[in-house]
């Protein structure tokens, strides 16, 4: 394993090597090449190219090597040329999303991806929560949010490259397809669909771009609050109320399960900065109907990780844990439609 | 037949091993790994210990609920399907006293810190504690 991973690695290091003088006047290399993300689908490296005069640009490079995606995400391709129409239609949106610099090409030999400036700042969750560095932007936080997501919400769908369309139907009965084709049937998942079928709210009267999964650990964070907003694999069209409940999902409160969003702060403030920055309202049970779709997502999400582990996609430890975090999302929902826990 | 420790035990061992001797000795990039492996131990652990005693009440419940017998995946498979067809419903009675049963034996097995479980179980000790006159919406594991 650490042999294949190692030539994986000296491979890299010569693609990007090549790569960074063909794109840099009188670039010689890179240097500090580390992985950052270990998913088996998608990677994230952090570099820097080593310019003239030794000039280091910080770099990412997002790449998947095998093409093996999740069906919900975007092409990599697809996914920058997301960031970069985003970077252009405005500055409050231009400020929140990663300088996208170099999508690969097929003569790069690097796979899909592309490269972005590397901004500094944590992703980390609870050193986001708890570390002293961040206790000025803890209280600006949830209100930042709320901004940036109504600037996304409100991005020109017109200027953008073509996404999928998620009607609220289309996504109620994608999810129960793959509730359907467990092979092992979730009741608690049986009796969330039927409460999300007998609740299900209309399609808002205009399509929105919807990150998909706007919550800690694809935000960057620093000293002064929210400073990008990564991973836009599942971006798509549908209505923002996704959004706002799924950076209130239980998982995503890492802990702080009383402060709603993101283990953070109160709905009421995120809600404020979202009605302010986008002269919208908000429909609380909206949102409270889409937190119980997320939560059936991801739990559909950790149910699937079962035929990663037993087909040997990934038979890894972490794989087999996240299989068995699926009654965490069961207590979730049962929490989130009882009328006892009805404030989860 | 089988000597002691048993299994739980053996895997308690494994655990503490893993925890206080292996993994200060790791390099930083091995020992999130090994943290979770530890978990992931300790998890087998508590499923050796309560597995039995939480399928067969979970097989007694869906007994009632469905009035009639049978092996505990097939009774599973049946509630799910008639969940689904719609000829029961989620106001059914026995039904949500069934799922918060099998959710909260199952927590108590996966991630017994799981932070929404722990205040579970804290609002249900206040209603036991509280409540004596009311009828319990929720069963205390």
């Amino acid at each position: 394993m650490s042999i294949t991973m190692s030539a994986e690695r000296d491979t890299l290091e010569a693609g990007l090597t090549a790569l960074v003088r063909r794109l840099l006047p009188r670039g010689s290399g890179i240097t500090g090449l580390q992985r950052l993300s270990a998913g088996a689908t998608l990677q994230t490296w952090s570099f820097d190219a080593v310019g003239d005069a030794g000039f280091q640009h910080p770099l990412i490079l997002r790449r998947s090597p095998g093409g093996l995606r999740g069906a919900e995400s975007l092409s990599l391709p697809l996914e920058a040329a997301l960031i970069r129409a985003l970077a252009g239609s405005g500055a409050t949106l231009a400020a929140v999303v990663p300088e996208v610099l170099h999508t690969l090409v097929p003569d790069d030999a690097l796979g899909d991806g592309f490269l972005m400036t590397r901004v500094a700042g944590e992703t980390i969750p609870r050193k986001i929560q708890r570390d002293e560095a961040f206790a000025a932007a803890r209280p600006r936080l949830v209100a930042q949010m709320g901004a940036a997501l109504a600037a996304i919400h409100r991005a020109d769908i017109r200027t953008l490259p073509a996404l999928p369309i998620r009607s609220t139907a289309a996504t109620l009965a994608n999810l129960q397809r793959r509730n359907e084709a467990l092979p092992q049937p979730s009741v608690v998942f049986e009796f969330a669909l039927r409460w999300l079928h007998q609740h299900q709210p209309a399609d808002p009267p205009t399509l929105r771009l919807v990150h998909g999964d706007f919550r800690l650990g694809n935000l960057i964070v620093g000293p002064d609050g929210l400073c990008t907003v990564l991973d836009w694999e599942i971006a798509h069209l549908g209505d923002p109320a996704e959004d706002l409940a799924w950076i209130c999902l239980p998982p995503w409160r890492f802990g702080q399960i009383d402060q709603p969003v993101a283990g953070l702060g109160q709905r009421a403030e995120l809600f404020d900065a979202w009605q302010q920055a986008s002269g919208e309202p908000i429909d609380p049970a909206r949102v409270r109907w889409w937190q119980a779709l997320g939560s059936l997502r991801w739990g559909l999400g950790c149910a699937g990780m079962r035929d990663w582990f037993d087909s040997g996609r990934d038979a890894t430890v972490e794989r087999a844990m996240i299989a068995r975090r699926v009654s965490e999302n069961e207590l979730d929902l049962l929490r989130l439609l009882s009328q006892e826990t009805a404030d989860a | 037949m089988l000597d002691h420790p048993r299994g739980p035990a053996l895997l308690d061992a494994v655990a503490r091993l893993l925890r206080e001797t292996l993994i200060p000795q790791l390099p930083p990039g091995a020992v999130f790994q090994a943290r979770v492996a530890a978990n992931a131990v300790d998890l087998a652990a508590r499923e050796m210990r309560q597995v039995a005693d939480a399928e067969s009440q979970a097989r007694d419940r869906l007994t009632a609920l469905l009035g009639h017998d049978g092996d505990l995946p097939t009774l599973e498979a049946e509630l799910a399907a008639r969940l689904r067809r719609g000829d029961i419903n989620t106001d059914h009675p026995g039904l949500q006293q069934h799922l918060w049963a099998t959710t909260l034996a199952k927590l108590a097995i996966d991630q017994p810190s799981y932070a929404p479980y722990r205040r579970t179980l804290e609002q249900l000790e206040q209603r036991a504690g509280t409540a004596t006159d009311q009828p319990q919406h929720h069963p205390k594991e």
